[in-house]
C-alpha cells in the first residue's frame, strides 16, 4: 500500500525516527507518552502478549515494554520507523495491516492495538474482524468525524476538514476511511464485534465520560478508544443486524 | 579470453593456512543416505567465549565465502569478508561475543570436502564426495559447537547462503538458538536461482579441463569454466542500477570502441577480474556441490510442505534483513518467511534496508543494516542478561 503515513502522532521516545505529520496529535503525558496512547497502556495488563499496528516509532510499544514488561510485537508500514524500531530493541515487522495480518493464528494475542490507525486502511471492516480474531481483545482508537469542529469545518468553509488529528489536505491524506464514532459503533454491532469498553476524548486528549452511542459523545469526542472482542453471539447480533437492515 | 587462464594452481587444502582443525570421528549421517567420516571442520574464532557460555555467535557464511571472517584470507590476502561487521567494537563485538566461524561441510578452505583424499582410494574425492546439503551443513557445525562446549548460541547469523543456514539452525536447534539473523536469505531456493546455479555447473562441466571432475589427479584446473560461472554468478549479486553507477558503458582505457571482442567496456573489464581472481582461492568441485545444496534447500519441504511447521514452538527471537534491490534473494521471500514465523507467533522483526547494492549489500558499508543489527542484538542481549 504505498500511501503516506497515517496521521499517528507520537512522542519521540528516541530522538532518531522521523517526526510524525500530526506530532501535535495531543499534550503528552507526564511519561512523555502521548495521552490517548497513555490511555490504551493503562487498558493494557502487565505481562501481556501485545501486538502493536501502525506502532509508528515505536512510542507506545517502547512504554508497554518498558513499563509493563508486555511481550510487545510490532507491525509498521513505514521502513524508516520499523529500522529505528528494531534498531531500539522492539521486536518489529514492516509490514501492512490490510496485508499481513491474515497469517498470524486465532488468539495469538492478548491485545491487539490499532492506534489511529483504522481510517488508513484498506479495508477497515475486514480488518476489525480480523484484530478480533487474532486478539483476545483489540484496543482501536480513531478520529471522529462527526466531531463538531470537523461538522462546522465543512458547514462553513465549505472545504476538506484539516485538523491536527487529520493534518493532511484532501488530496495527500492517508485517510480515505474516515467514520464518525456512531459509525464505528454501528459497523461493530453489523460485524457482531463486542464493544467491552469505550472512551471518548476531548480535544486535548482528556476523556469525557459520555456514553458513545449516545449523539452527545458523537458531537463531542475528537477521537474515541474501543475495547474491543469477538461477540460469542456473534450469529446472534448477525441475524439482529440483518432485521435492521430489512 | 586469455586474461582468465591463470597460471597460479590453487594450494589444495592447505594445511598450512591459519585457523583451527577439528577432526570429527564420528561419521556424519548425510541427508543422501551416505555416512561421512571421518572427517575435518576448519573454523576461526574470534573475541573470548564467557565463563558461562552464553556470548557465542555462529556466523555462518555464503556460497563462496569461508572461516576468513575477520582477518586476510590466506590466499588473496585480501580483507576478511566481513570485517565491517565482526571486530573490536563494531557489530558483532569481538570485545563482548565470541563469534565462530566454520567452513562448510563441501568447502575448499580446510573442511573435508571434494578436493580431499578420499582415505578409500588415496585419490581426491572428486565426484565421488556425496552430495551435501544445507542441513548437513548446519549438523557438522553441531558438531563443532559441541566440541567446543557450547549448547546454545546467543546469535545464529548470515547472509545468502549463511541465512539459509540460519533458517536451518533456528528449525533444527531452536532450543540452542537465542537469536537468529537471516540475512538477504530464504527458505528455499528459487526456480531461478537454480537455473542460474545450473549455468555455472555448466560452464565448468563444459571446460575440457574439467576432465569428468577428475582434474585433480590429472593435473589440471578447470579455471576458464569455474571463471564463468563466477562472472554469471557476479551479476546476480550487483543490480542494474549498482551496475550502472559504477560503469555505465564507460569505456576501459580506451577512447572508443575497438570493433573486436576486447573487453572494451569497464563491466567487462571487470567481470573478467571477477572471474580471473575467484579461481585463485576456489575449487570448481566445491562449487558444483555448494551450488547443489543451495538448490536443494527447501525448508517447508522438510516439514510436511509447511513453512510454519519449520518453526513451530520456537522461542528464538528473530531479525529477517533483506534489501530493496536484492533480486537473487528478493524482499518477497523474506515476507514469506514472516509470515511463517507469524503463524507461530515467534519472536520477529523484519527490516527492508533501502540499497542499490543488490544482494551483495549484505557484505558491504550498509550504515542502515549495522544500526540494526546493533539494536537488535543489543535488545537481544539485555533479554539474554549479557553483561555489557
Amino acid at each position: 500500500m504505498a500511501m503516506a503515513e497515517p496521521d499517528r502522532g507520537a512522542a519521540l521516545p528516541f530522538g532518531s525516527a522521523e517526526a510524525h505529520p500530526a506530532a501535535a496529535a495531543s499534550t503528552p503525558t507526564a511519561g512523555g507518552l502521548r495521552r490517548d496512547l497513555g490511555l490504551i497502556a493503562e487498558m493494557i495488563e502487565p505481562g501481556a502478549r501485545v501486538l502493536d499496528i501502525g506502532c509508528g516509532d515505536g512510542a507506545l510499544l517502547a512504554h508497554l515494554v518498558r513499563h509493563k514488561n508486555v511481550d510487545g510485537r510490532g507491525m509498521e508500514l513505514s521502513q524508516s520507523g520499523v529500522n529505528a524500531c528494531v534498531g531500539h530493541g522492539l521486536s518489529v515487522i514492516q509490514g501492512d495491516a490490510d496485508r499481513d495480518l491474515e497469517a498470524y493464528p486465532t488468539g495469538a494475542f492478548d491485545v491487539v492495538v490499532l492506534s489511529q490507525t483504522l481510517q488508513a486502511t484498506r479495508q477497515p471492516r475486514k480488518l476489525l474482524e480480523t484484530l478480533v480474531r487474532i486478539g483476545r481483545r483489540a484496543i482501536v482508537s480513531f478520529p471522529n468525524f462527526g466531531f463538531w469542529r470537523i461538522r462546522l469545518h465543512l458547514l462553513l468553509r465549505g472545504r476538506m476538514p484539516v485538523s491536527h488529528l487529520l493534518a493532511h489536505p484532501w488530496y495527500e491524506t492517508p485517510n480515505i476511511h474516515l467514520c464518525t464514532i456512531r459509525d464505528f459503533v454501528a459497523m461493530c454491532d453489523e460485524i457482531g464485534v463486542r464493544v467491552e469498553r469505550s472512551v471518548t476524548l476531548d480535544r486535548h486528549g482528556r476523556p469525557y465520560s459520555l456514553d458513545p452511542h449516545g449523539s452527545l459523545a458523537n458531537l463531542l469526542a475528537e477521537q474515541g478508544v474501543f475495547v474491543l472482542s469477538e461477540n460469542r453471539g456473534k450469529m446472534a447480533a448477525t441475524a439482529r443486524a440483518a432485521g435492521r437492515r430489512s | 579470453m586469455s586474461v582468465l587462464i591463470s597460471s597460479r594452481l590453487r594450494p589444495r587444502s592447505g594445511q598450512d593456512w591459519p585457523g583451527h582443525r577439528l577432526l570429527v570421528r564420528e561419521p556424519l549421517h548425510l541427508d543422501c543416505g551416505v555416512d561421512l567420516g571421518p572427517f575435518t571442520i576448519a573454523y576461526q574464532t574470534y573475541g573470548e567465549l564467557n565463563p558461562d557460555r552464553s556470548n557465542a555467535i555462529l556466523v555462518c557464511h555464503a556460497l563462496t565465502g569461508d572461516q576468513y571472517v575477520a582477518e586476510p584470507h590466506p590466499i588473496t590476502g585480501k580483507p576478511g569478508w566481513w570485517e565491517t561487521m565482526v571486530g573490536p567494537g563494531l557489530v558483532l563485538d569481538t570485545d563482548r561475543f565470541f563469534i565462530i566461524c566454520a567452513n562448510v561441510l563441501g568447502g575448499c578452505m580446510g573442511t573435508t570436502g571434494p578436493q580431499d583424499i578420499n582415505p578409500q582410494t588415496g585419490e581426491p574425492w572428486a565426484l565421488s564426495f556425496p552430495v551435501i546439503t544445507v542441513p548437513d551443513m548446519v549438523r557438522a557445525q553441531k558438531r563443532l559447537l559441541d566440541h567446543l562446549g557450547i549448547d546454545s548460541l546467543f546469535c545464529v547469523t548470515g547472509g545468502s547462503m549463511g541465512g539459509m543456514q540460519v533458517l536451518q539452525w533456528a528449525a533444527s536447534y531452536s532450543e540452542s538458538v537465542f537469536a537468529a539473523v537471516p540475512i538477504a536469505a530464504a527458505a528455499r531456493h528459487s526456480a531461478q536461482n537454480i537455473a542460474f546455479h545450473e549455468v555455472g555447473r555448466q560452464a565448468i562441466m563444459a571446460d575440457p579441463d574439467w576432465s569428468g571432475g577428475r582434474y585433480l589427479s590429472l593435473g589440471r584446473r578447470p579455471v576458464r569454466g569455474l571463471a564463468v560461472a563466477r562472472m554469471a554468478a557476479h551479476i546476480t549479486y550487483l543490480s542494474e542500477a549498482a551496475l550502472h553507477r559504477k560503469f555505465g558503458r564507460n569505456l576501459q582505457d580506451r577512447h572508443a570502441v575497438t570493433y573486436g571482442f576486447d573487453a572494451d567496456f569497464q563491466v567487462e573489464s571487470y567481470l573478467r577480474h571477477q572471474g580471473s581472481t575467484f579461481v585463485d582461492r576456489f575449487d570448481a568441485n566445491s562449487y558444483l556441490y555448494i551450488t547443489r545444496a543451495m538448490d536443494y534447500f527447501d525448508l517447508a519441504a522438510e516439514h510436511g510442505g509447511s513453512l510454519p511447521n519449520a518453526f513451530k514452538g520456537t522461542r528464538s527471537r528473530f531479525c529477517i534483513i533483506s534489501f530493496t534491490s536484492d533480486w537473487l534473494f528478493p524482499t518477497s521471500e523474506s515476507r514469506e518467511l514472516v509470515h511463517a514465523l507469524n503463524a507461530v507467533t515467534a519472536n520477529v522483526s523484519f527490516v527492508e534496508i533501502d540499497t542499490d547494492n543488490g544482494h551483495d549489500a549484505f557484505l558491504l558499508h550498509e550504515p542502515e543494516l549495522f544500526e540494526t543489527l546493533r539494536g537488535f542484538l543489543t535488545g537481544c542481549a539485555e533479554h539474554r542478561g549479557l553483561p555489557r
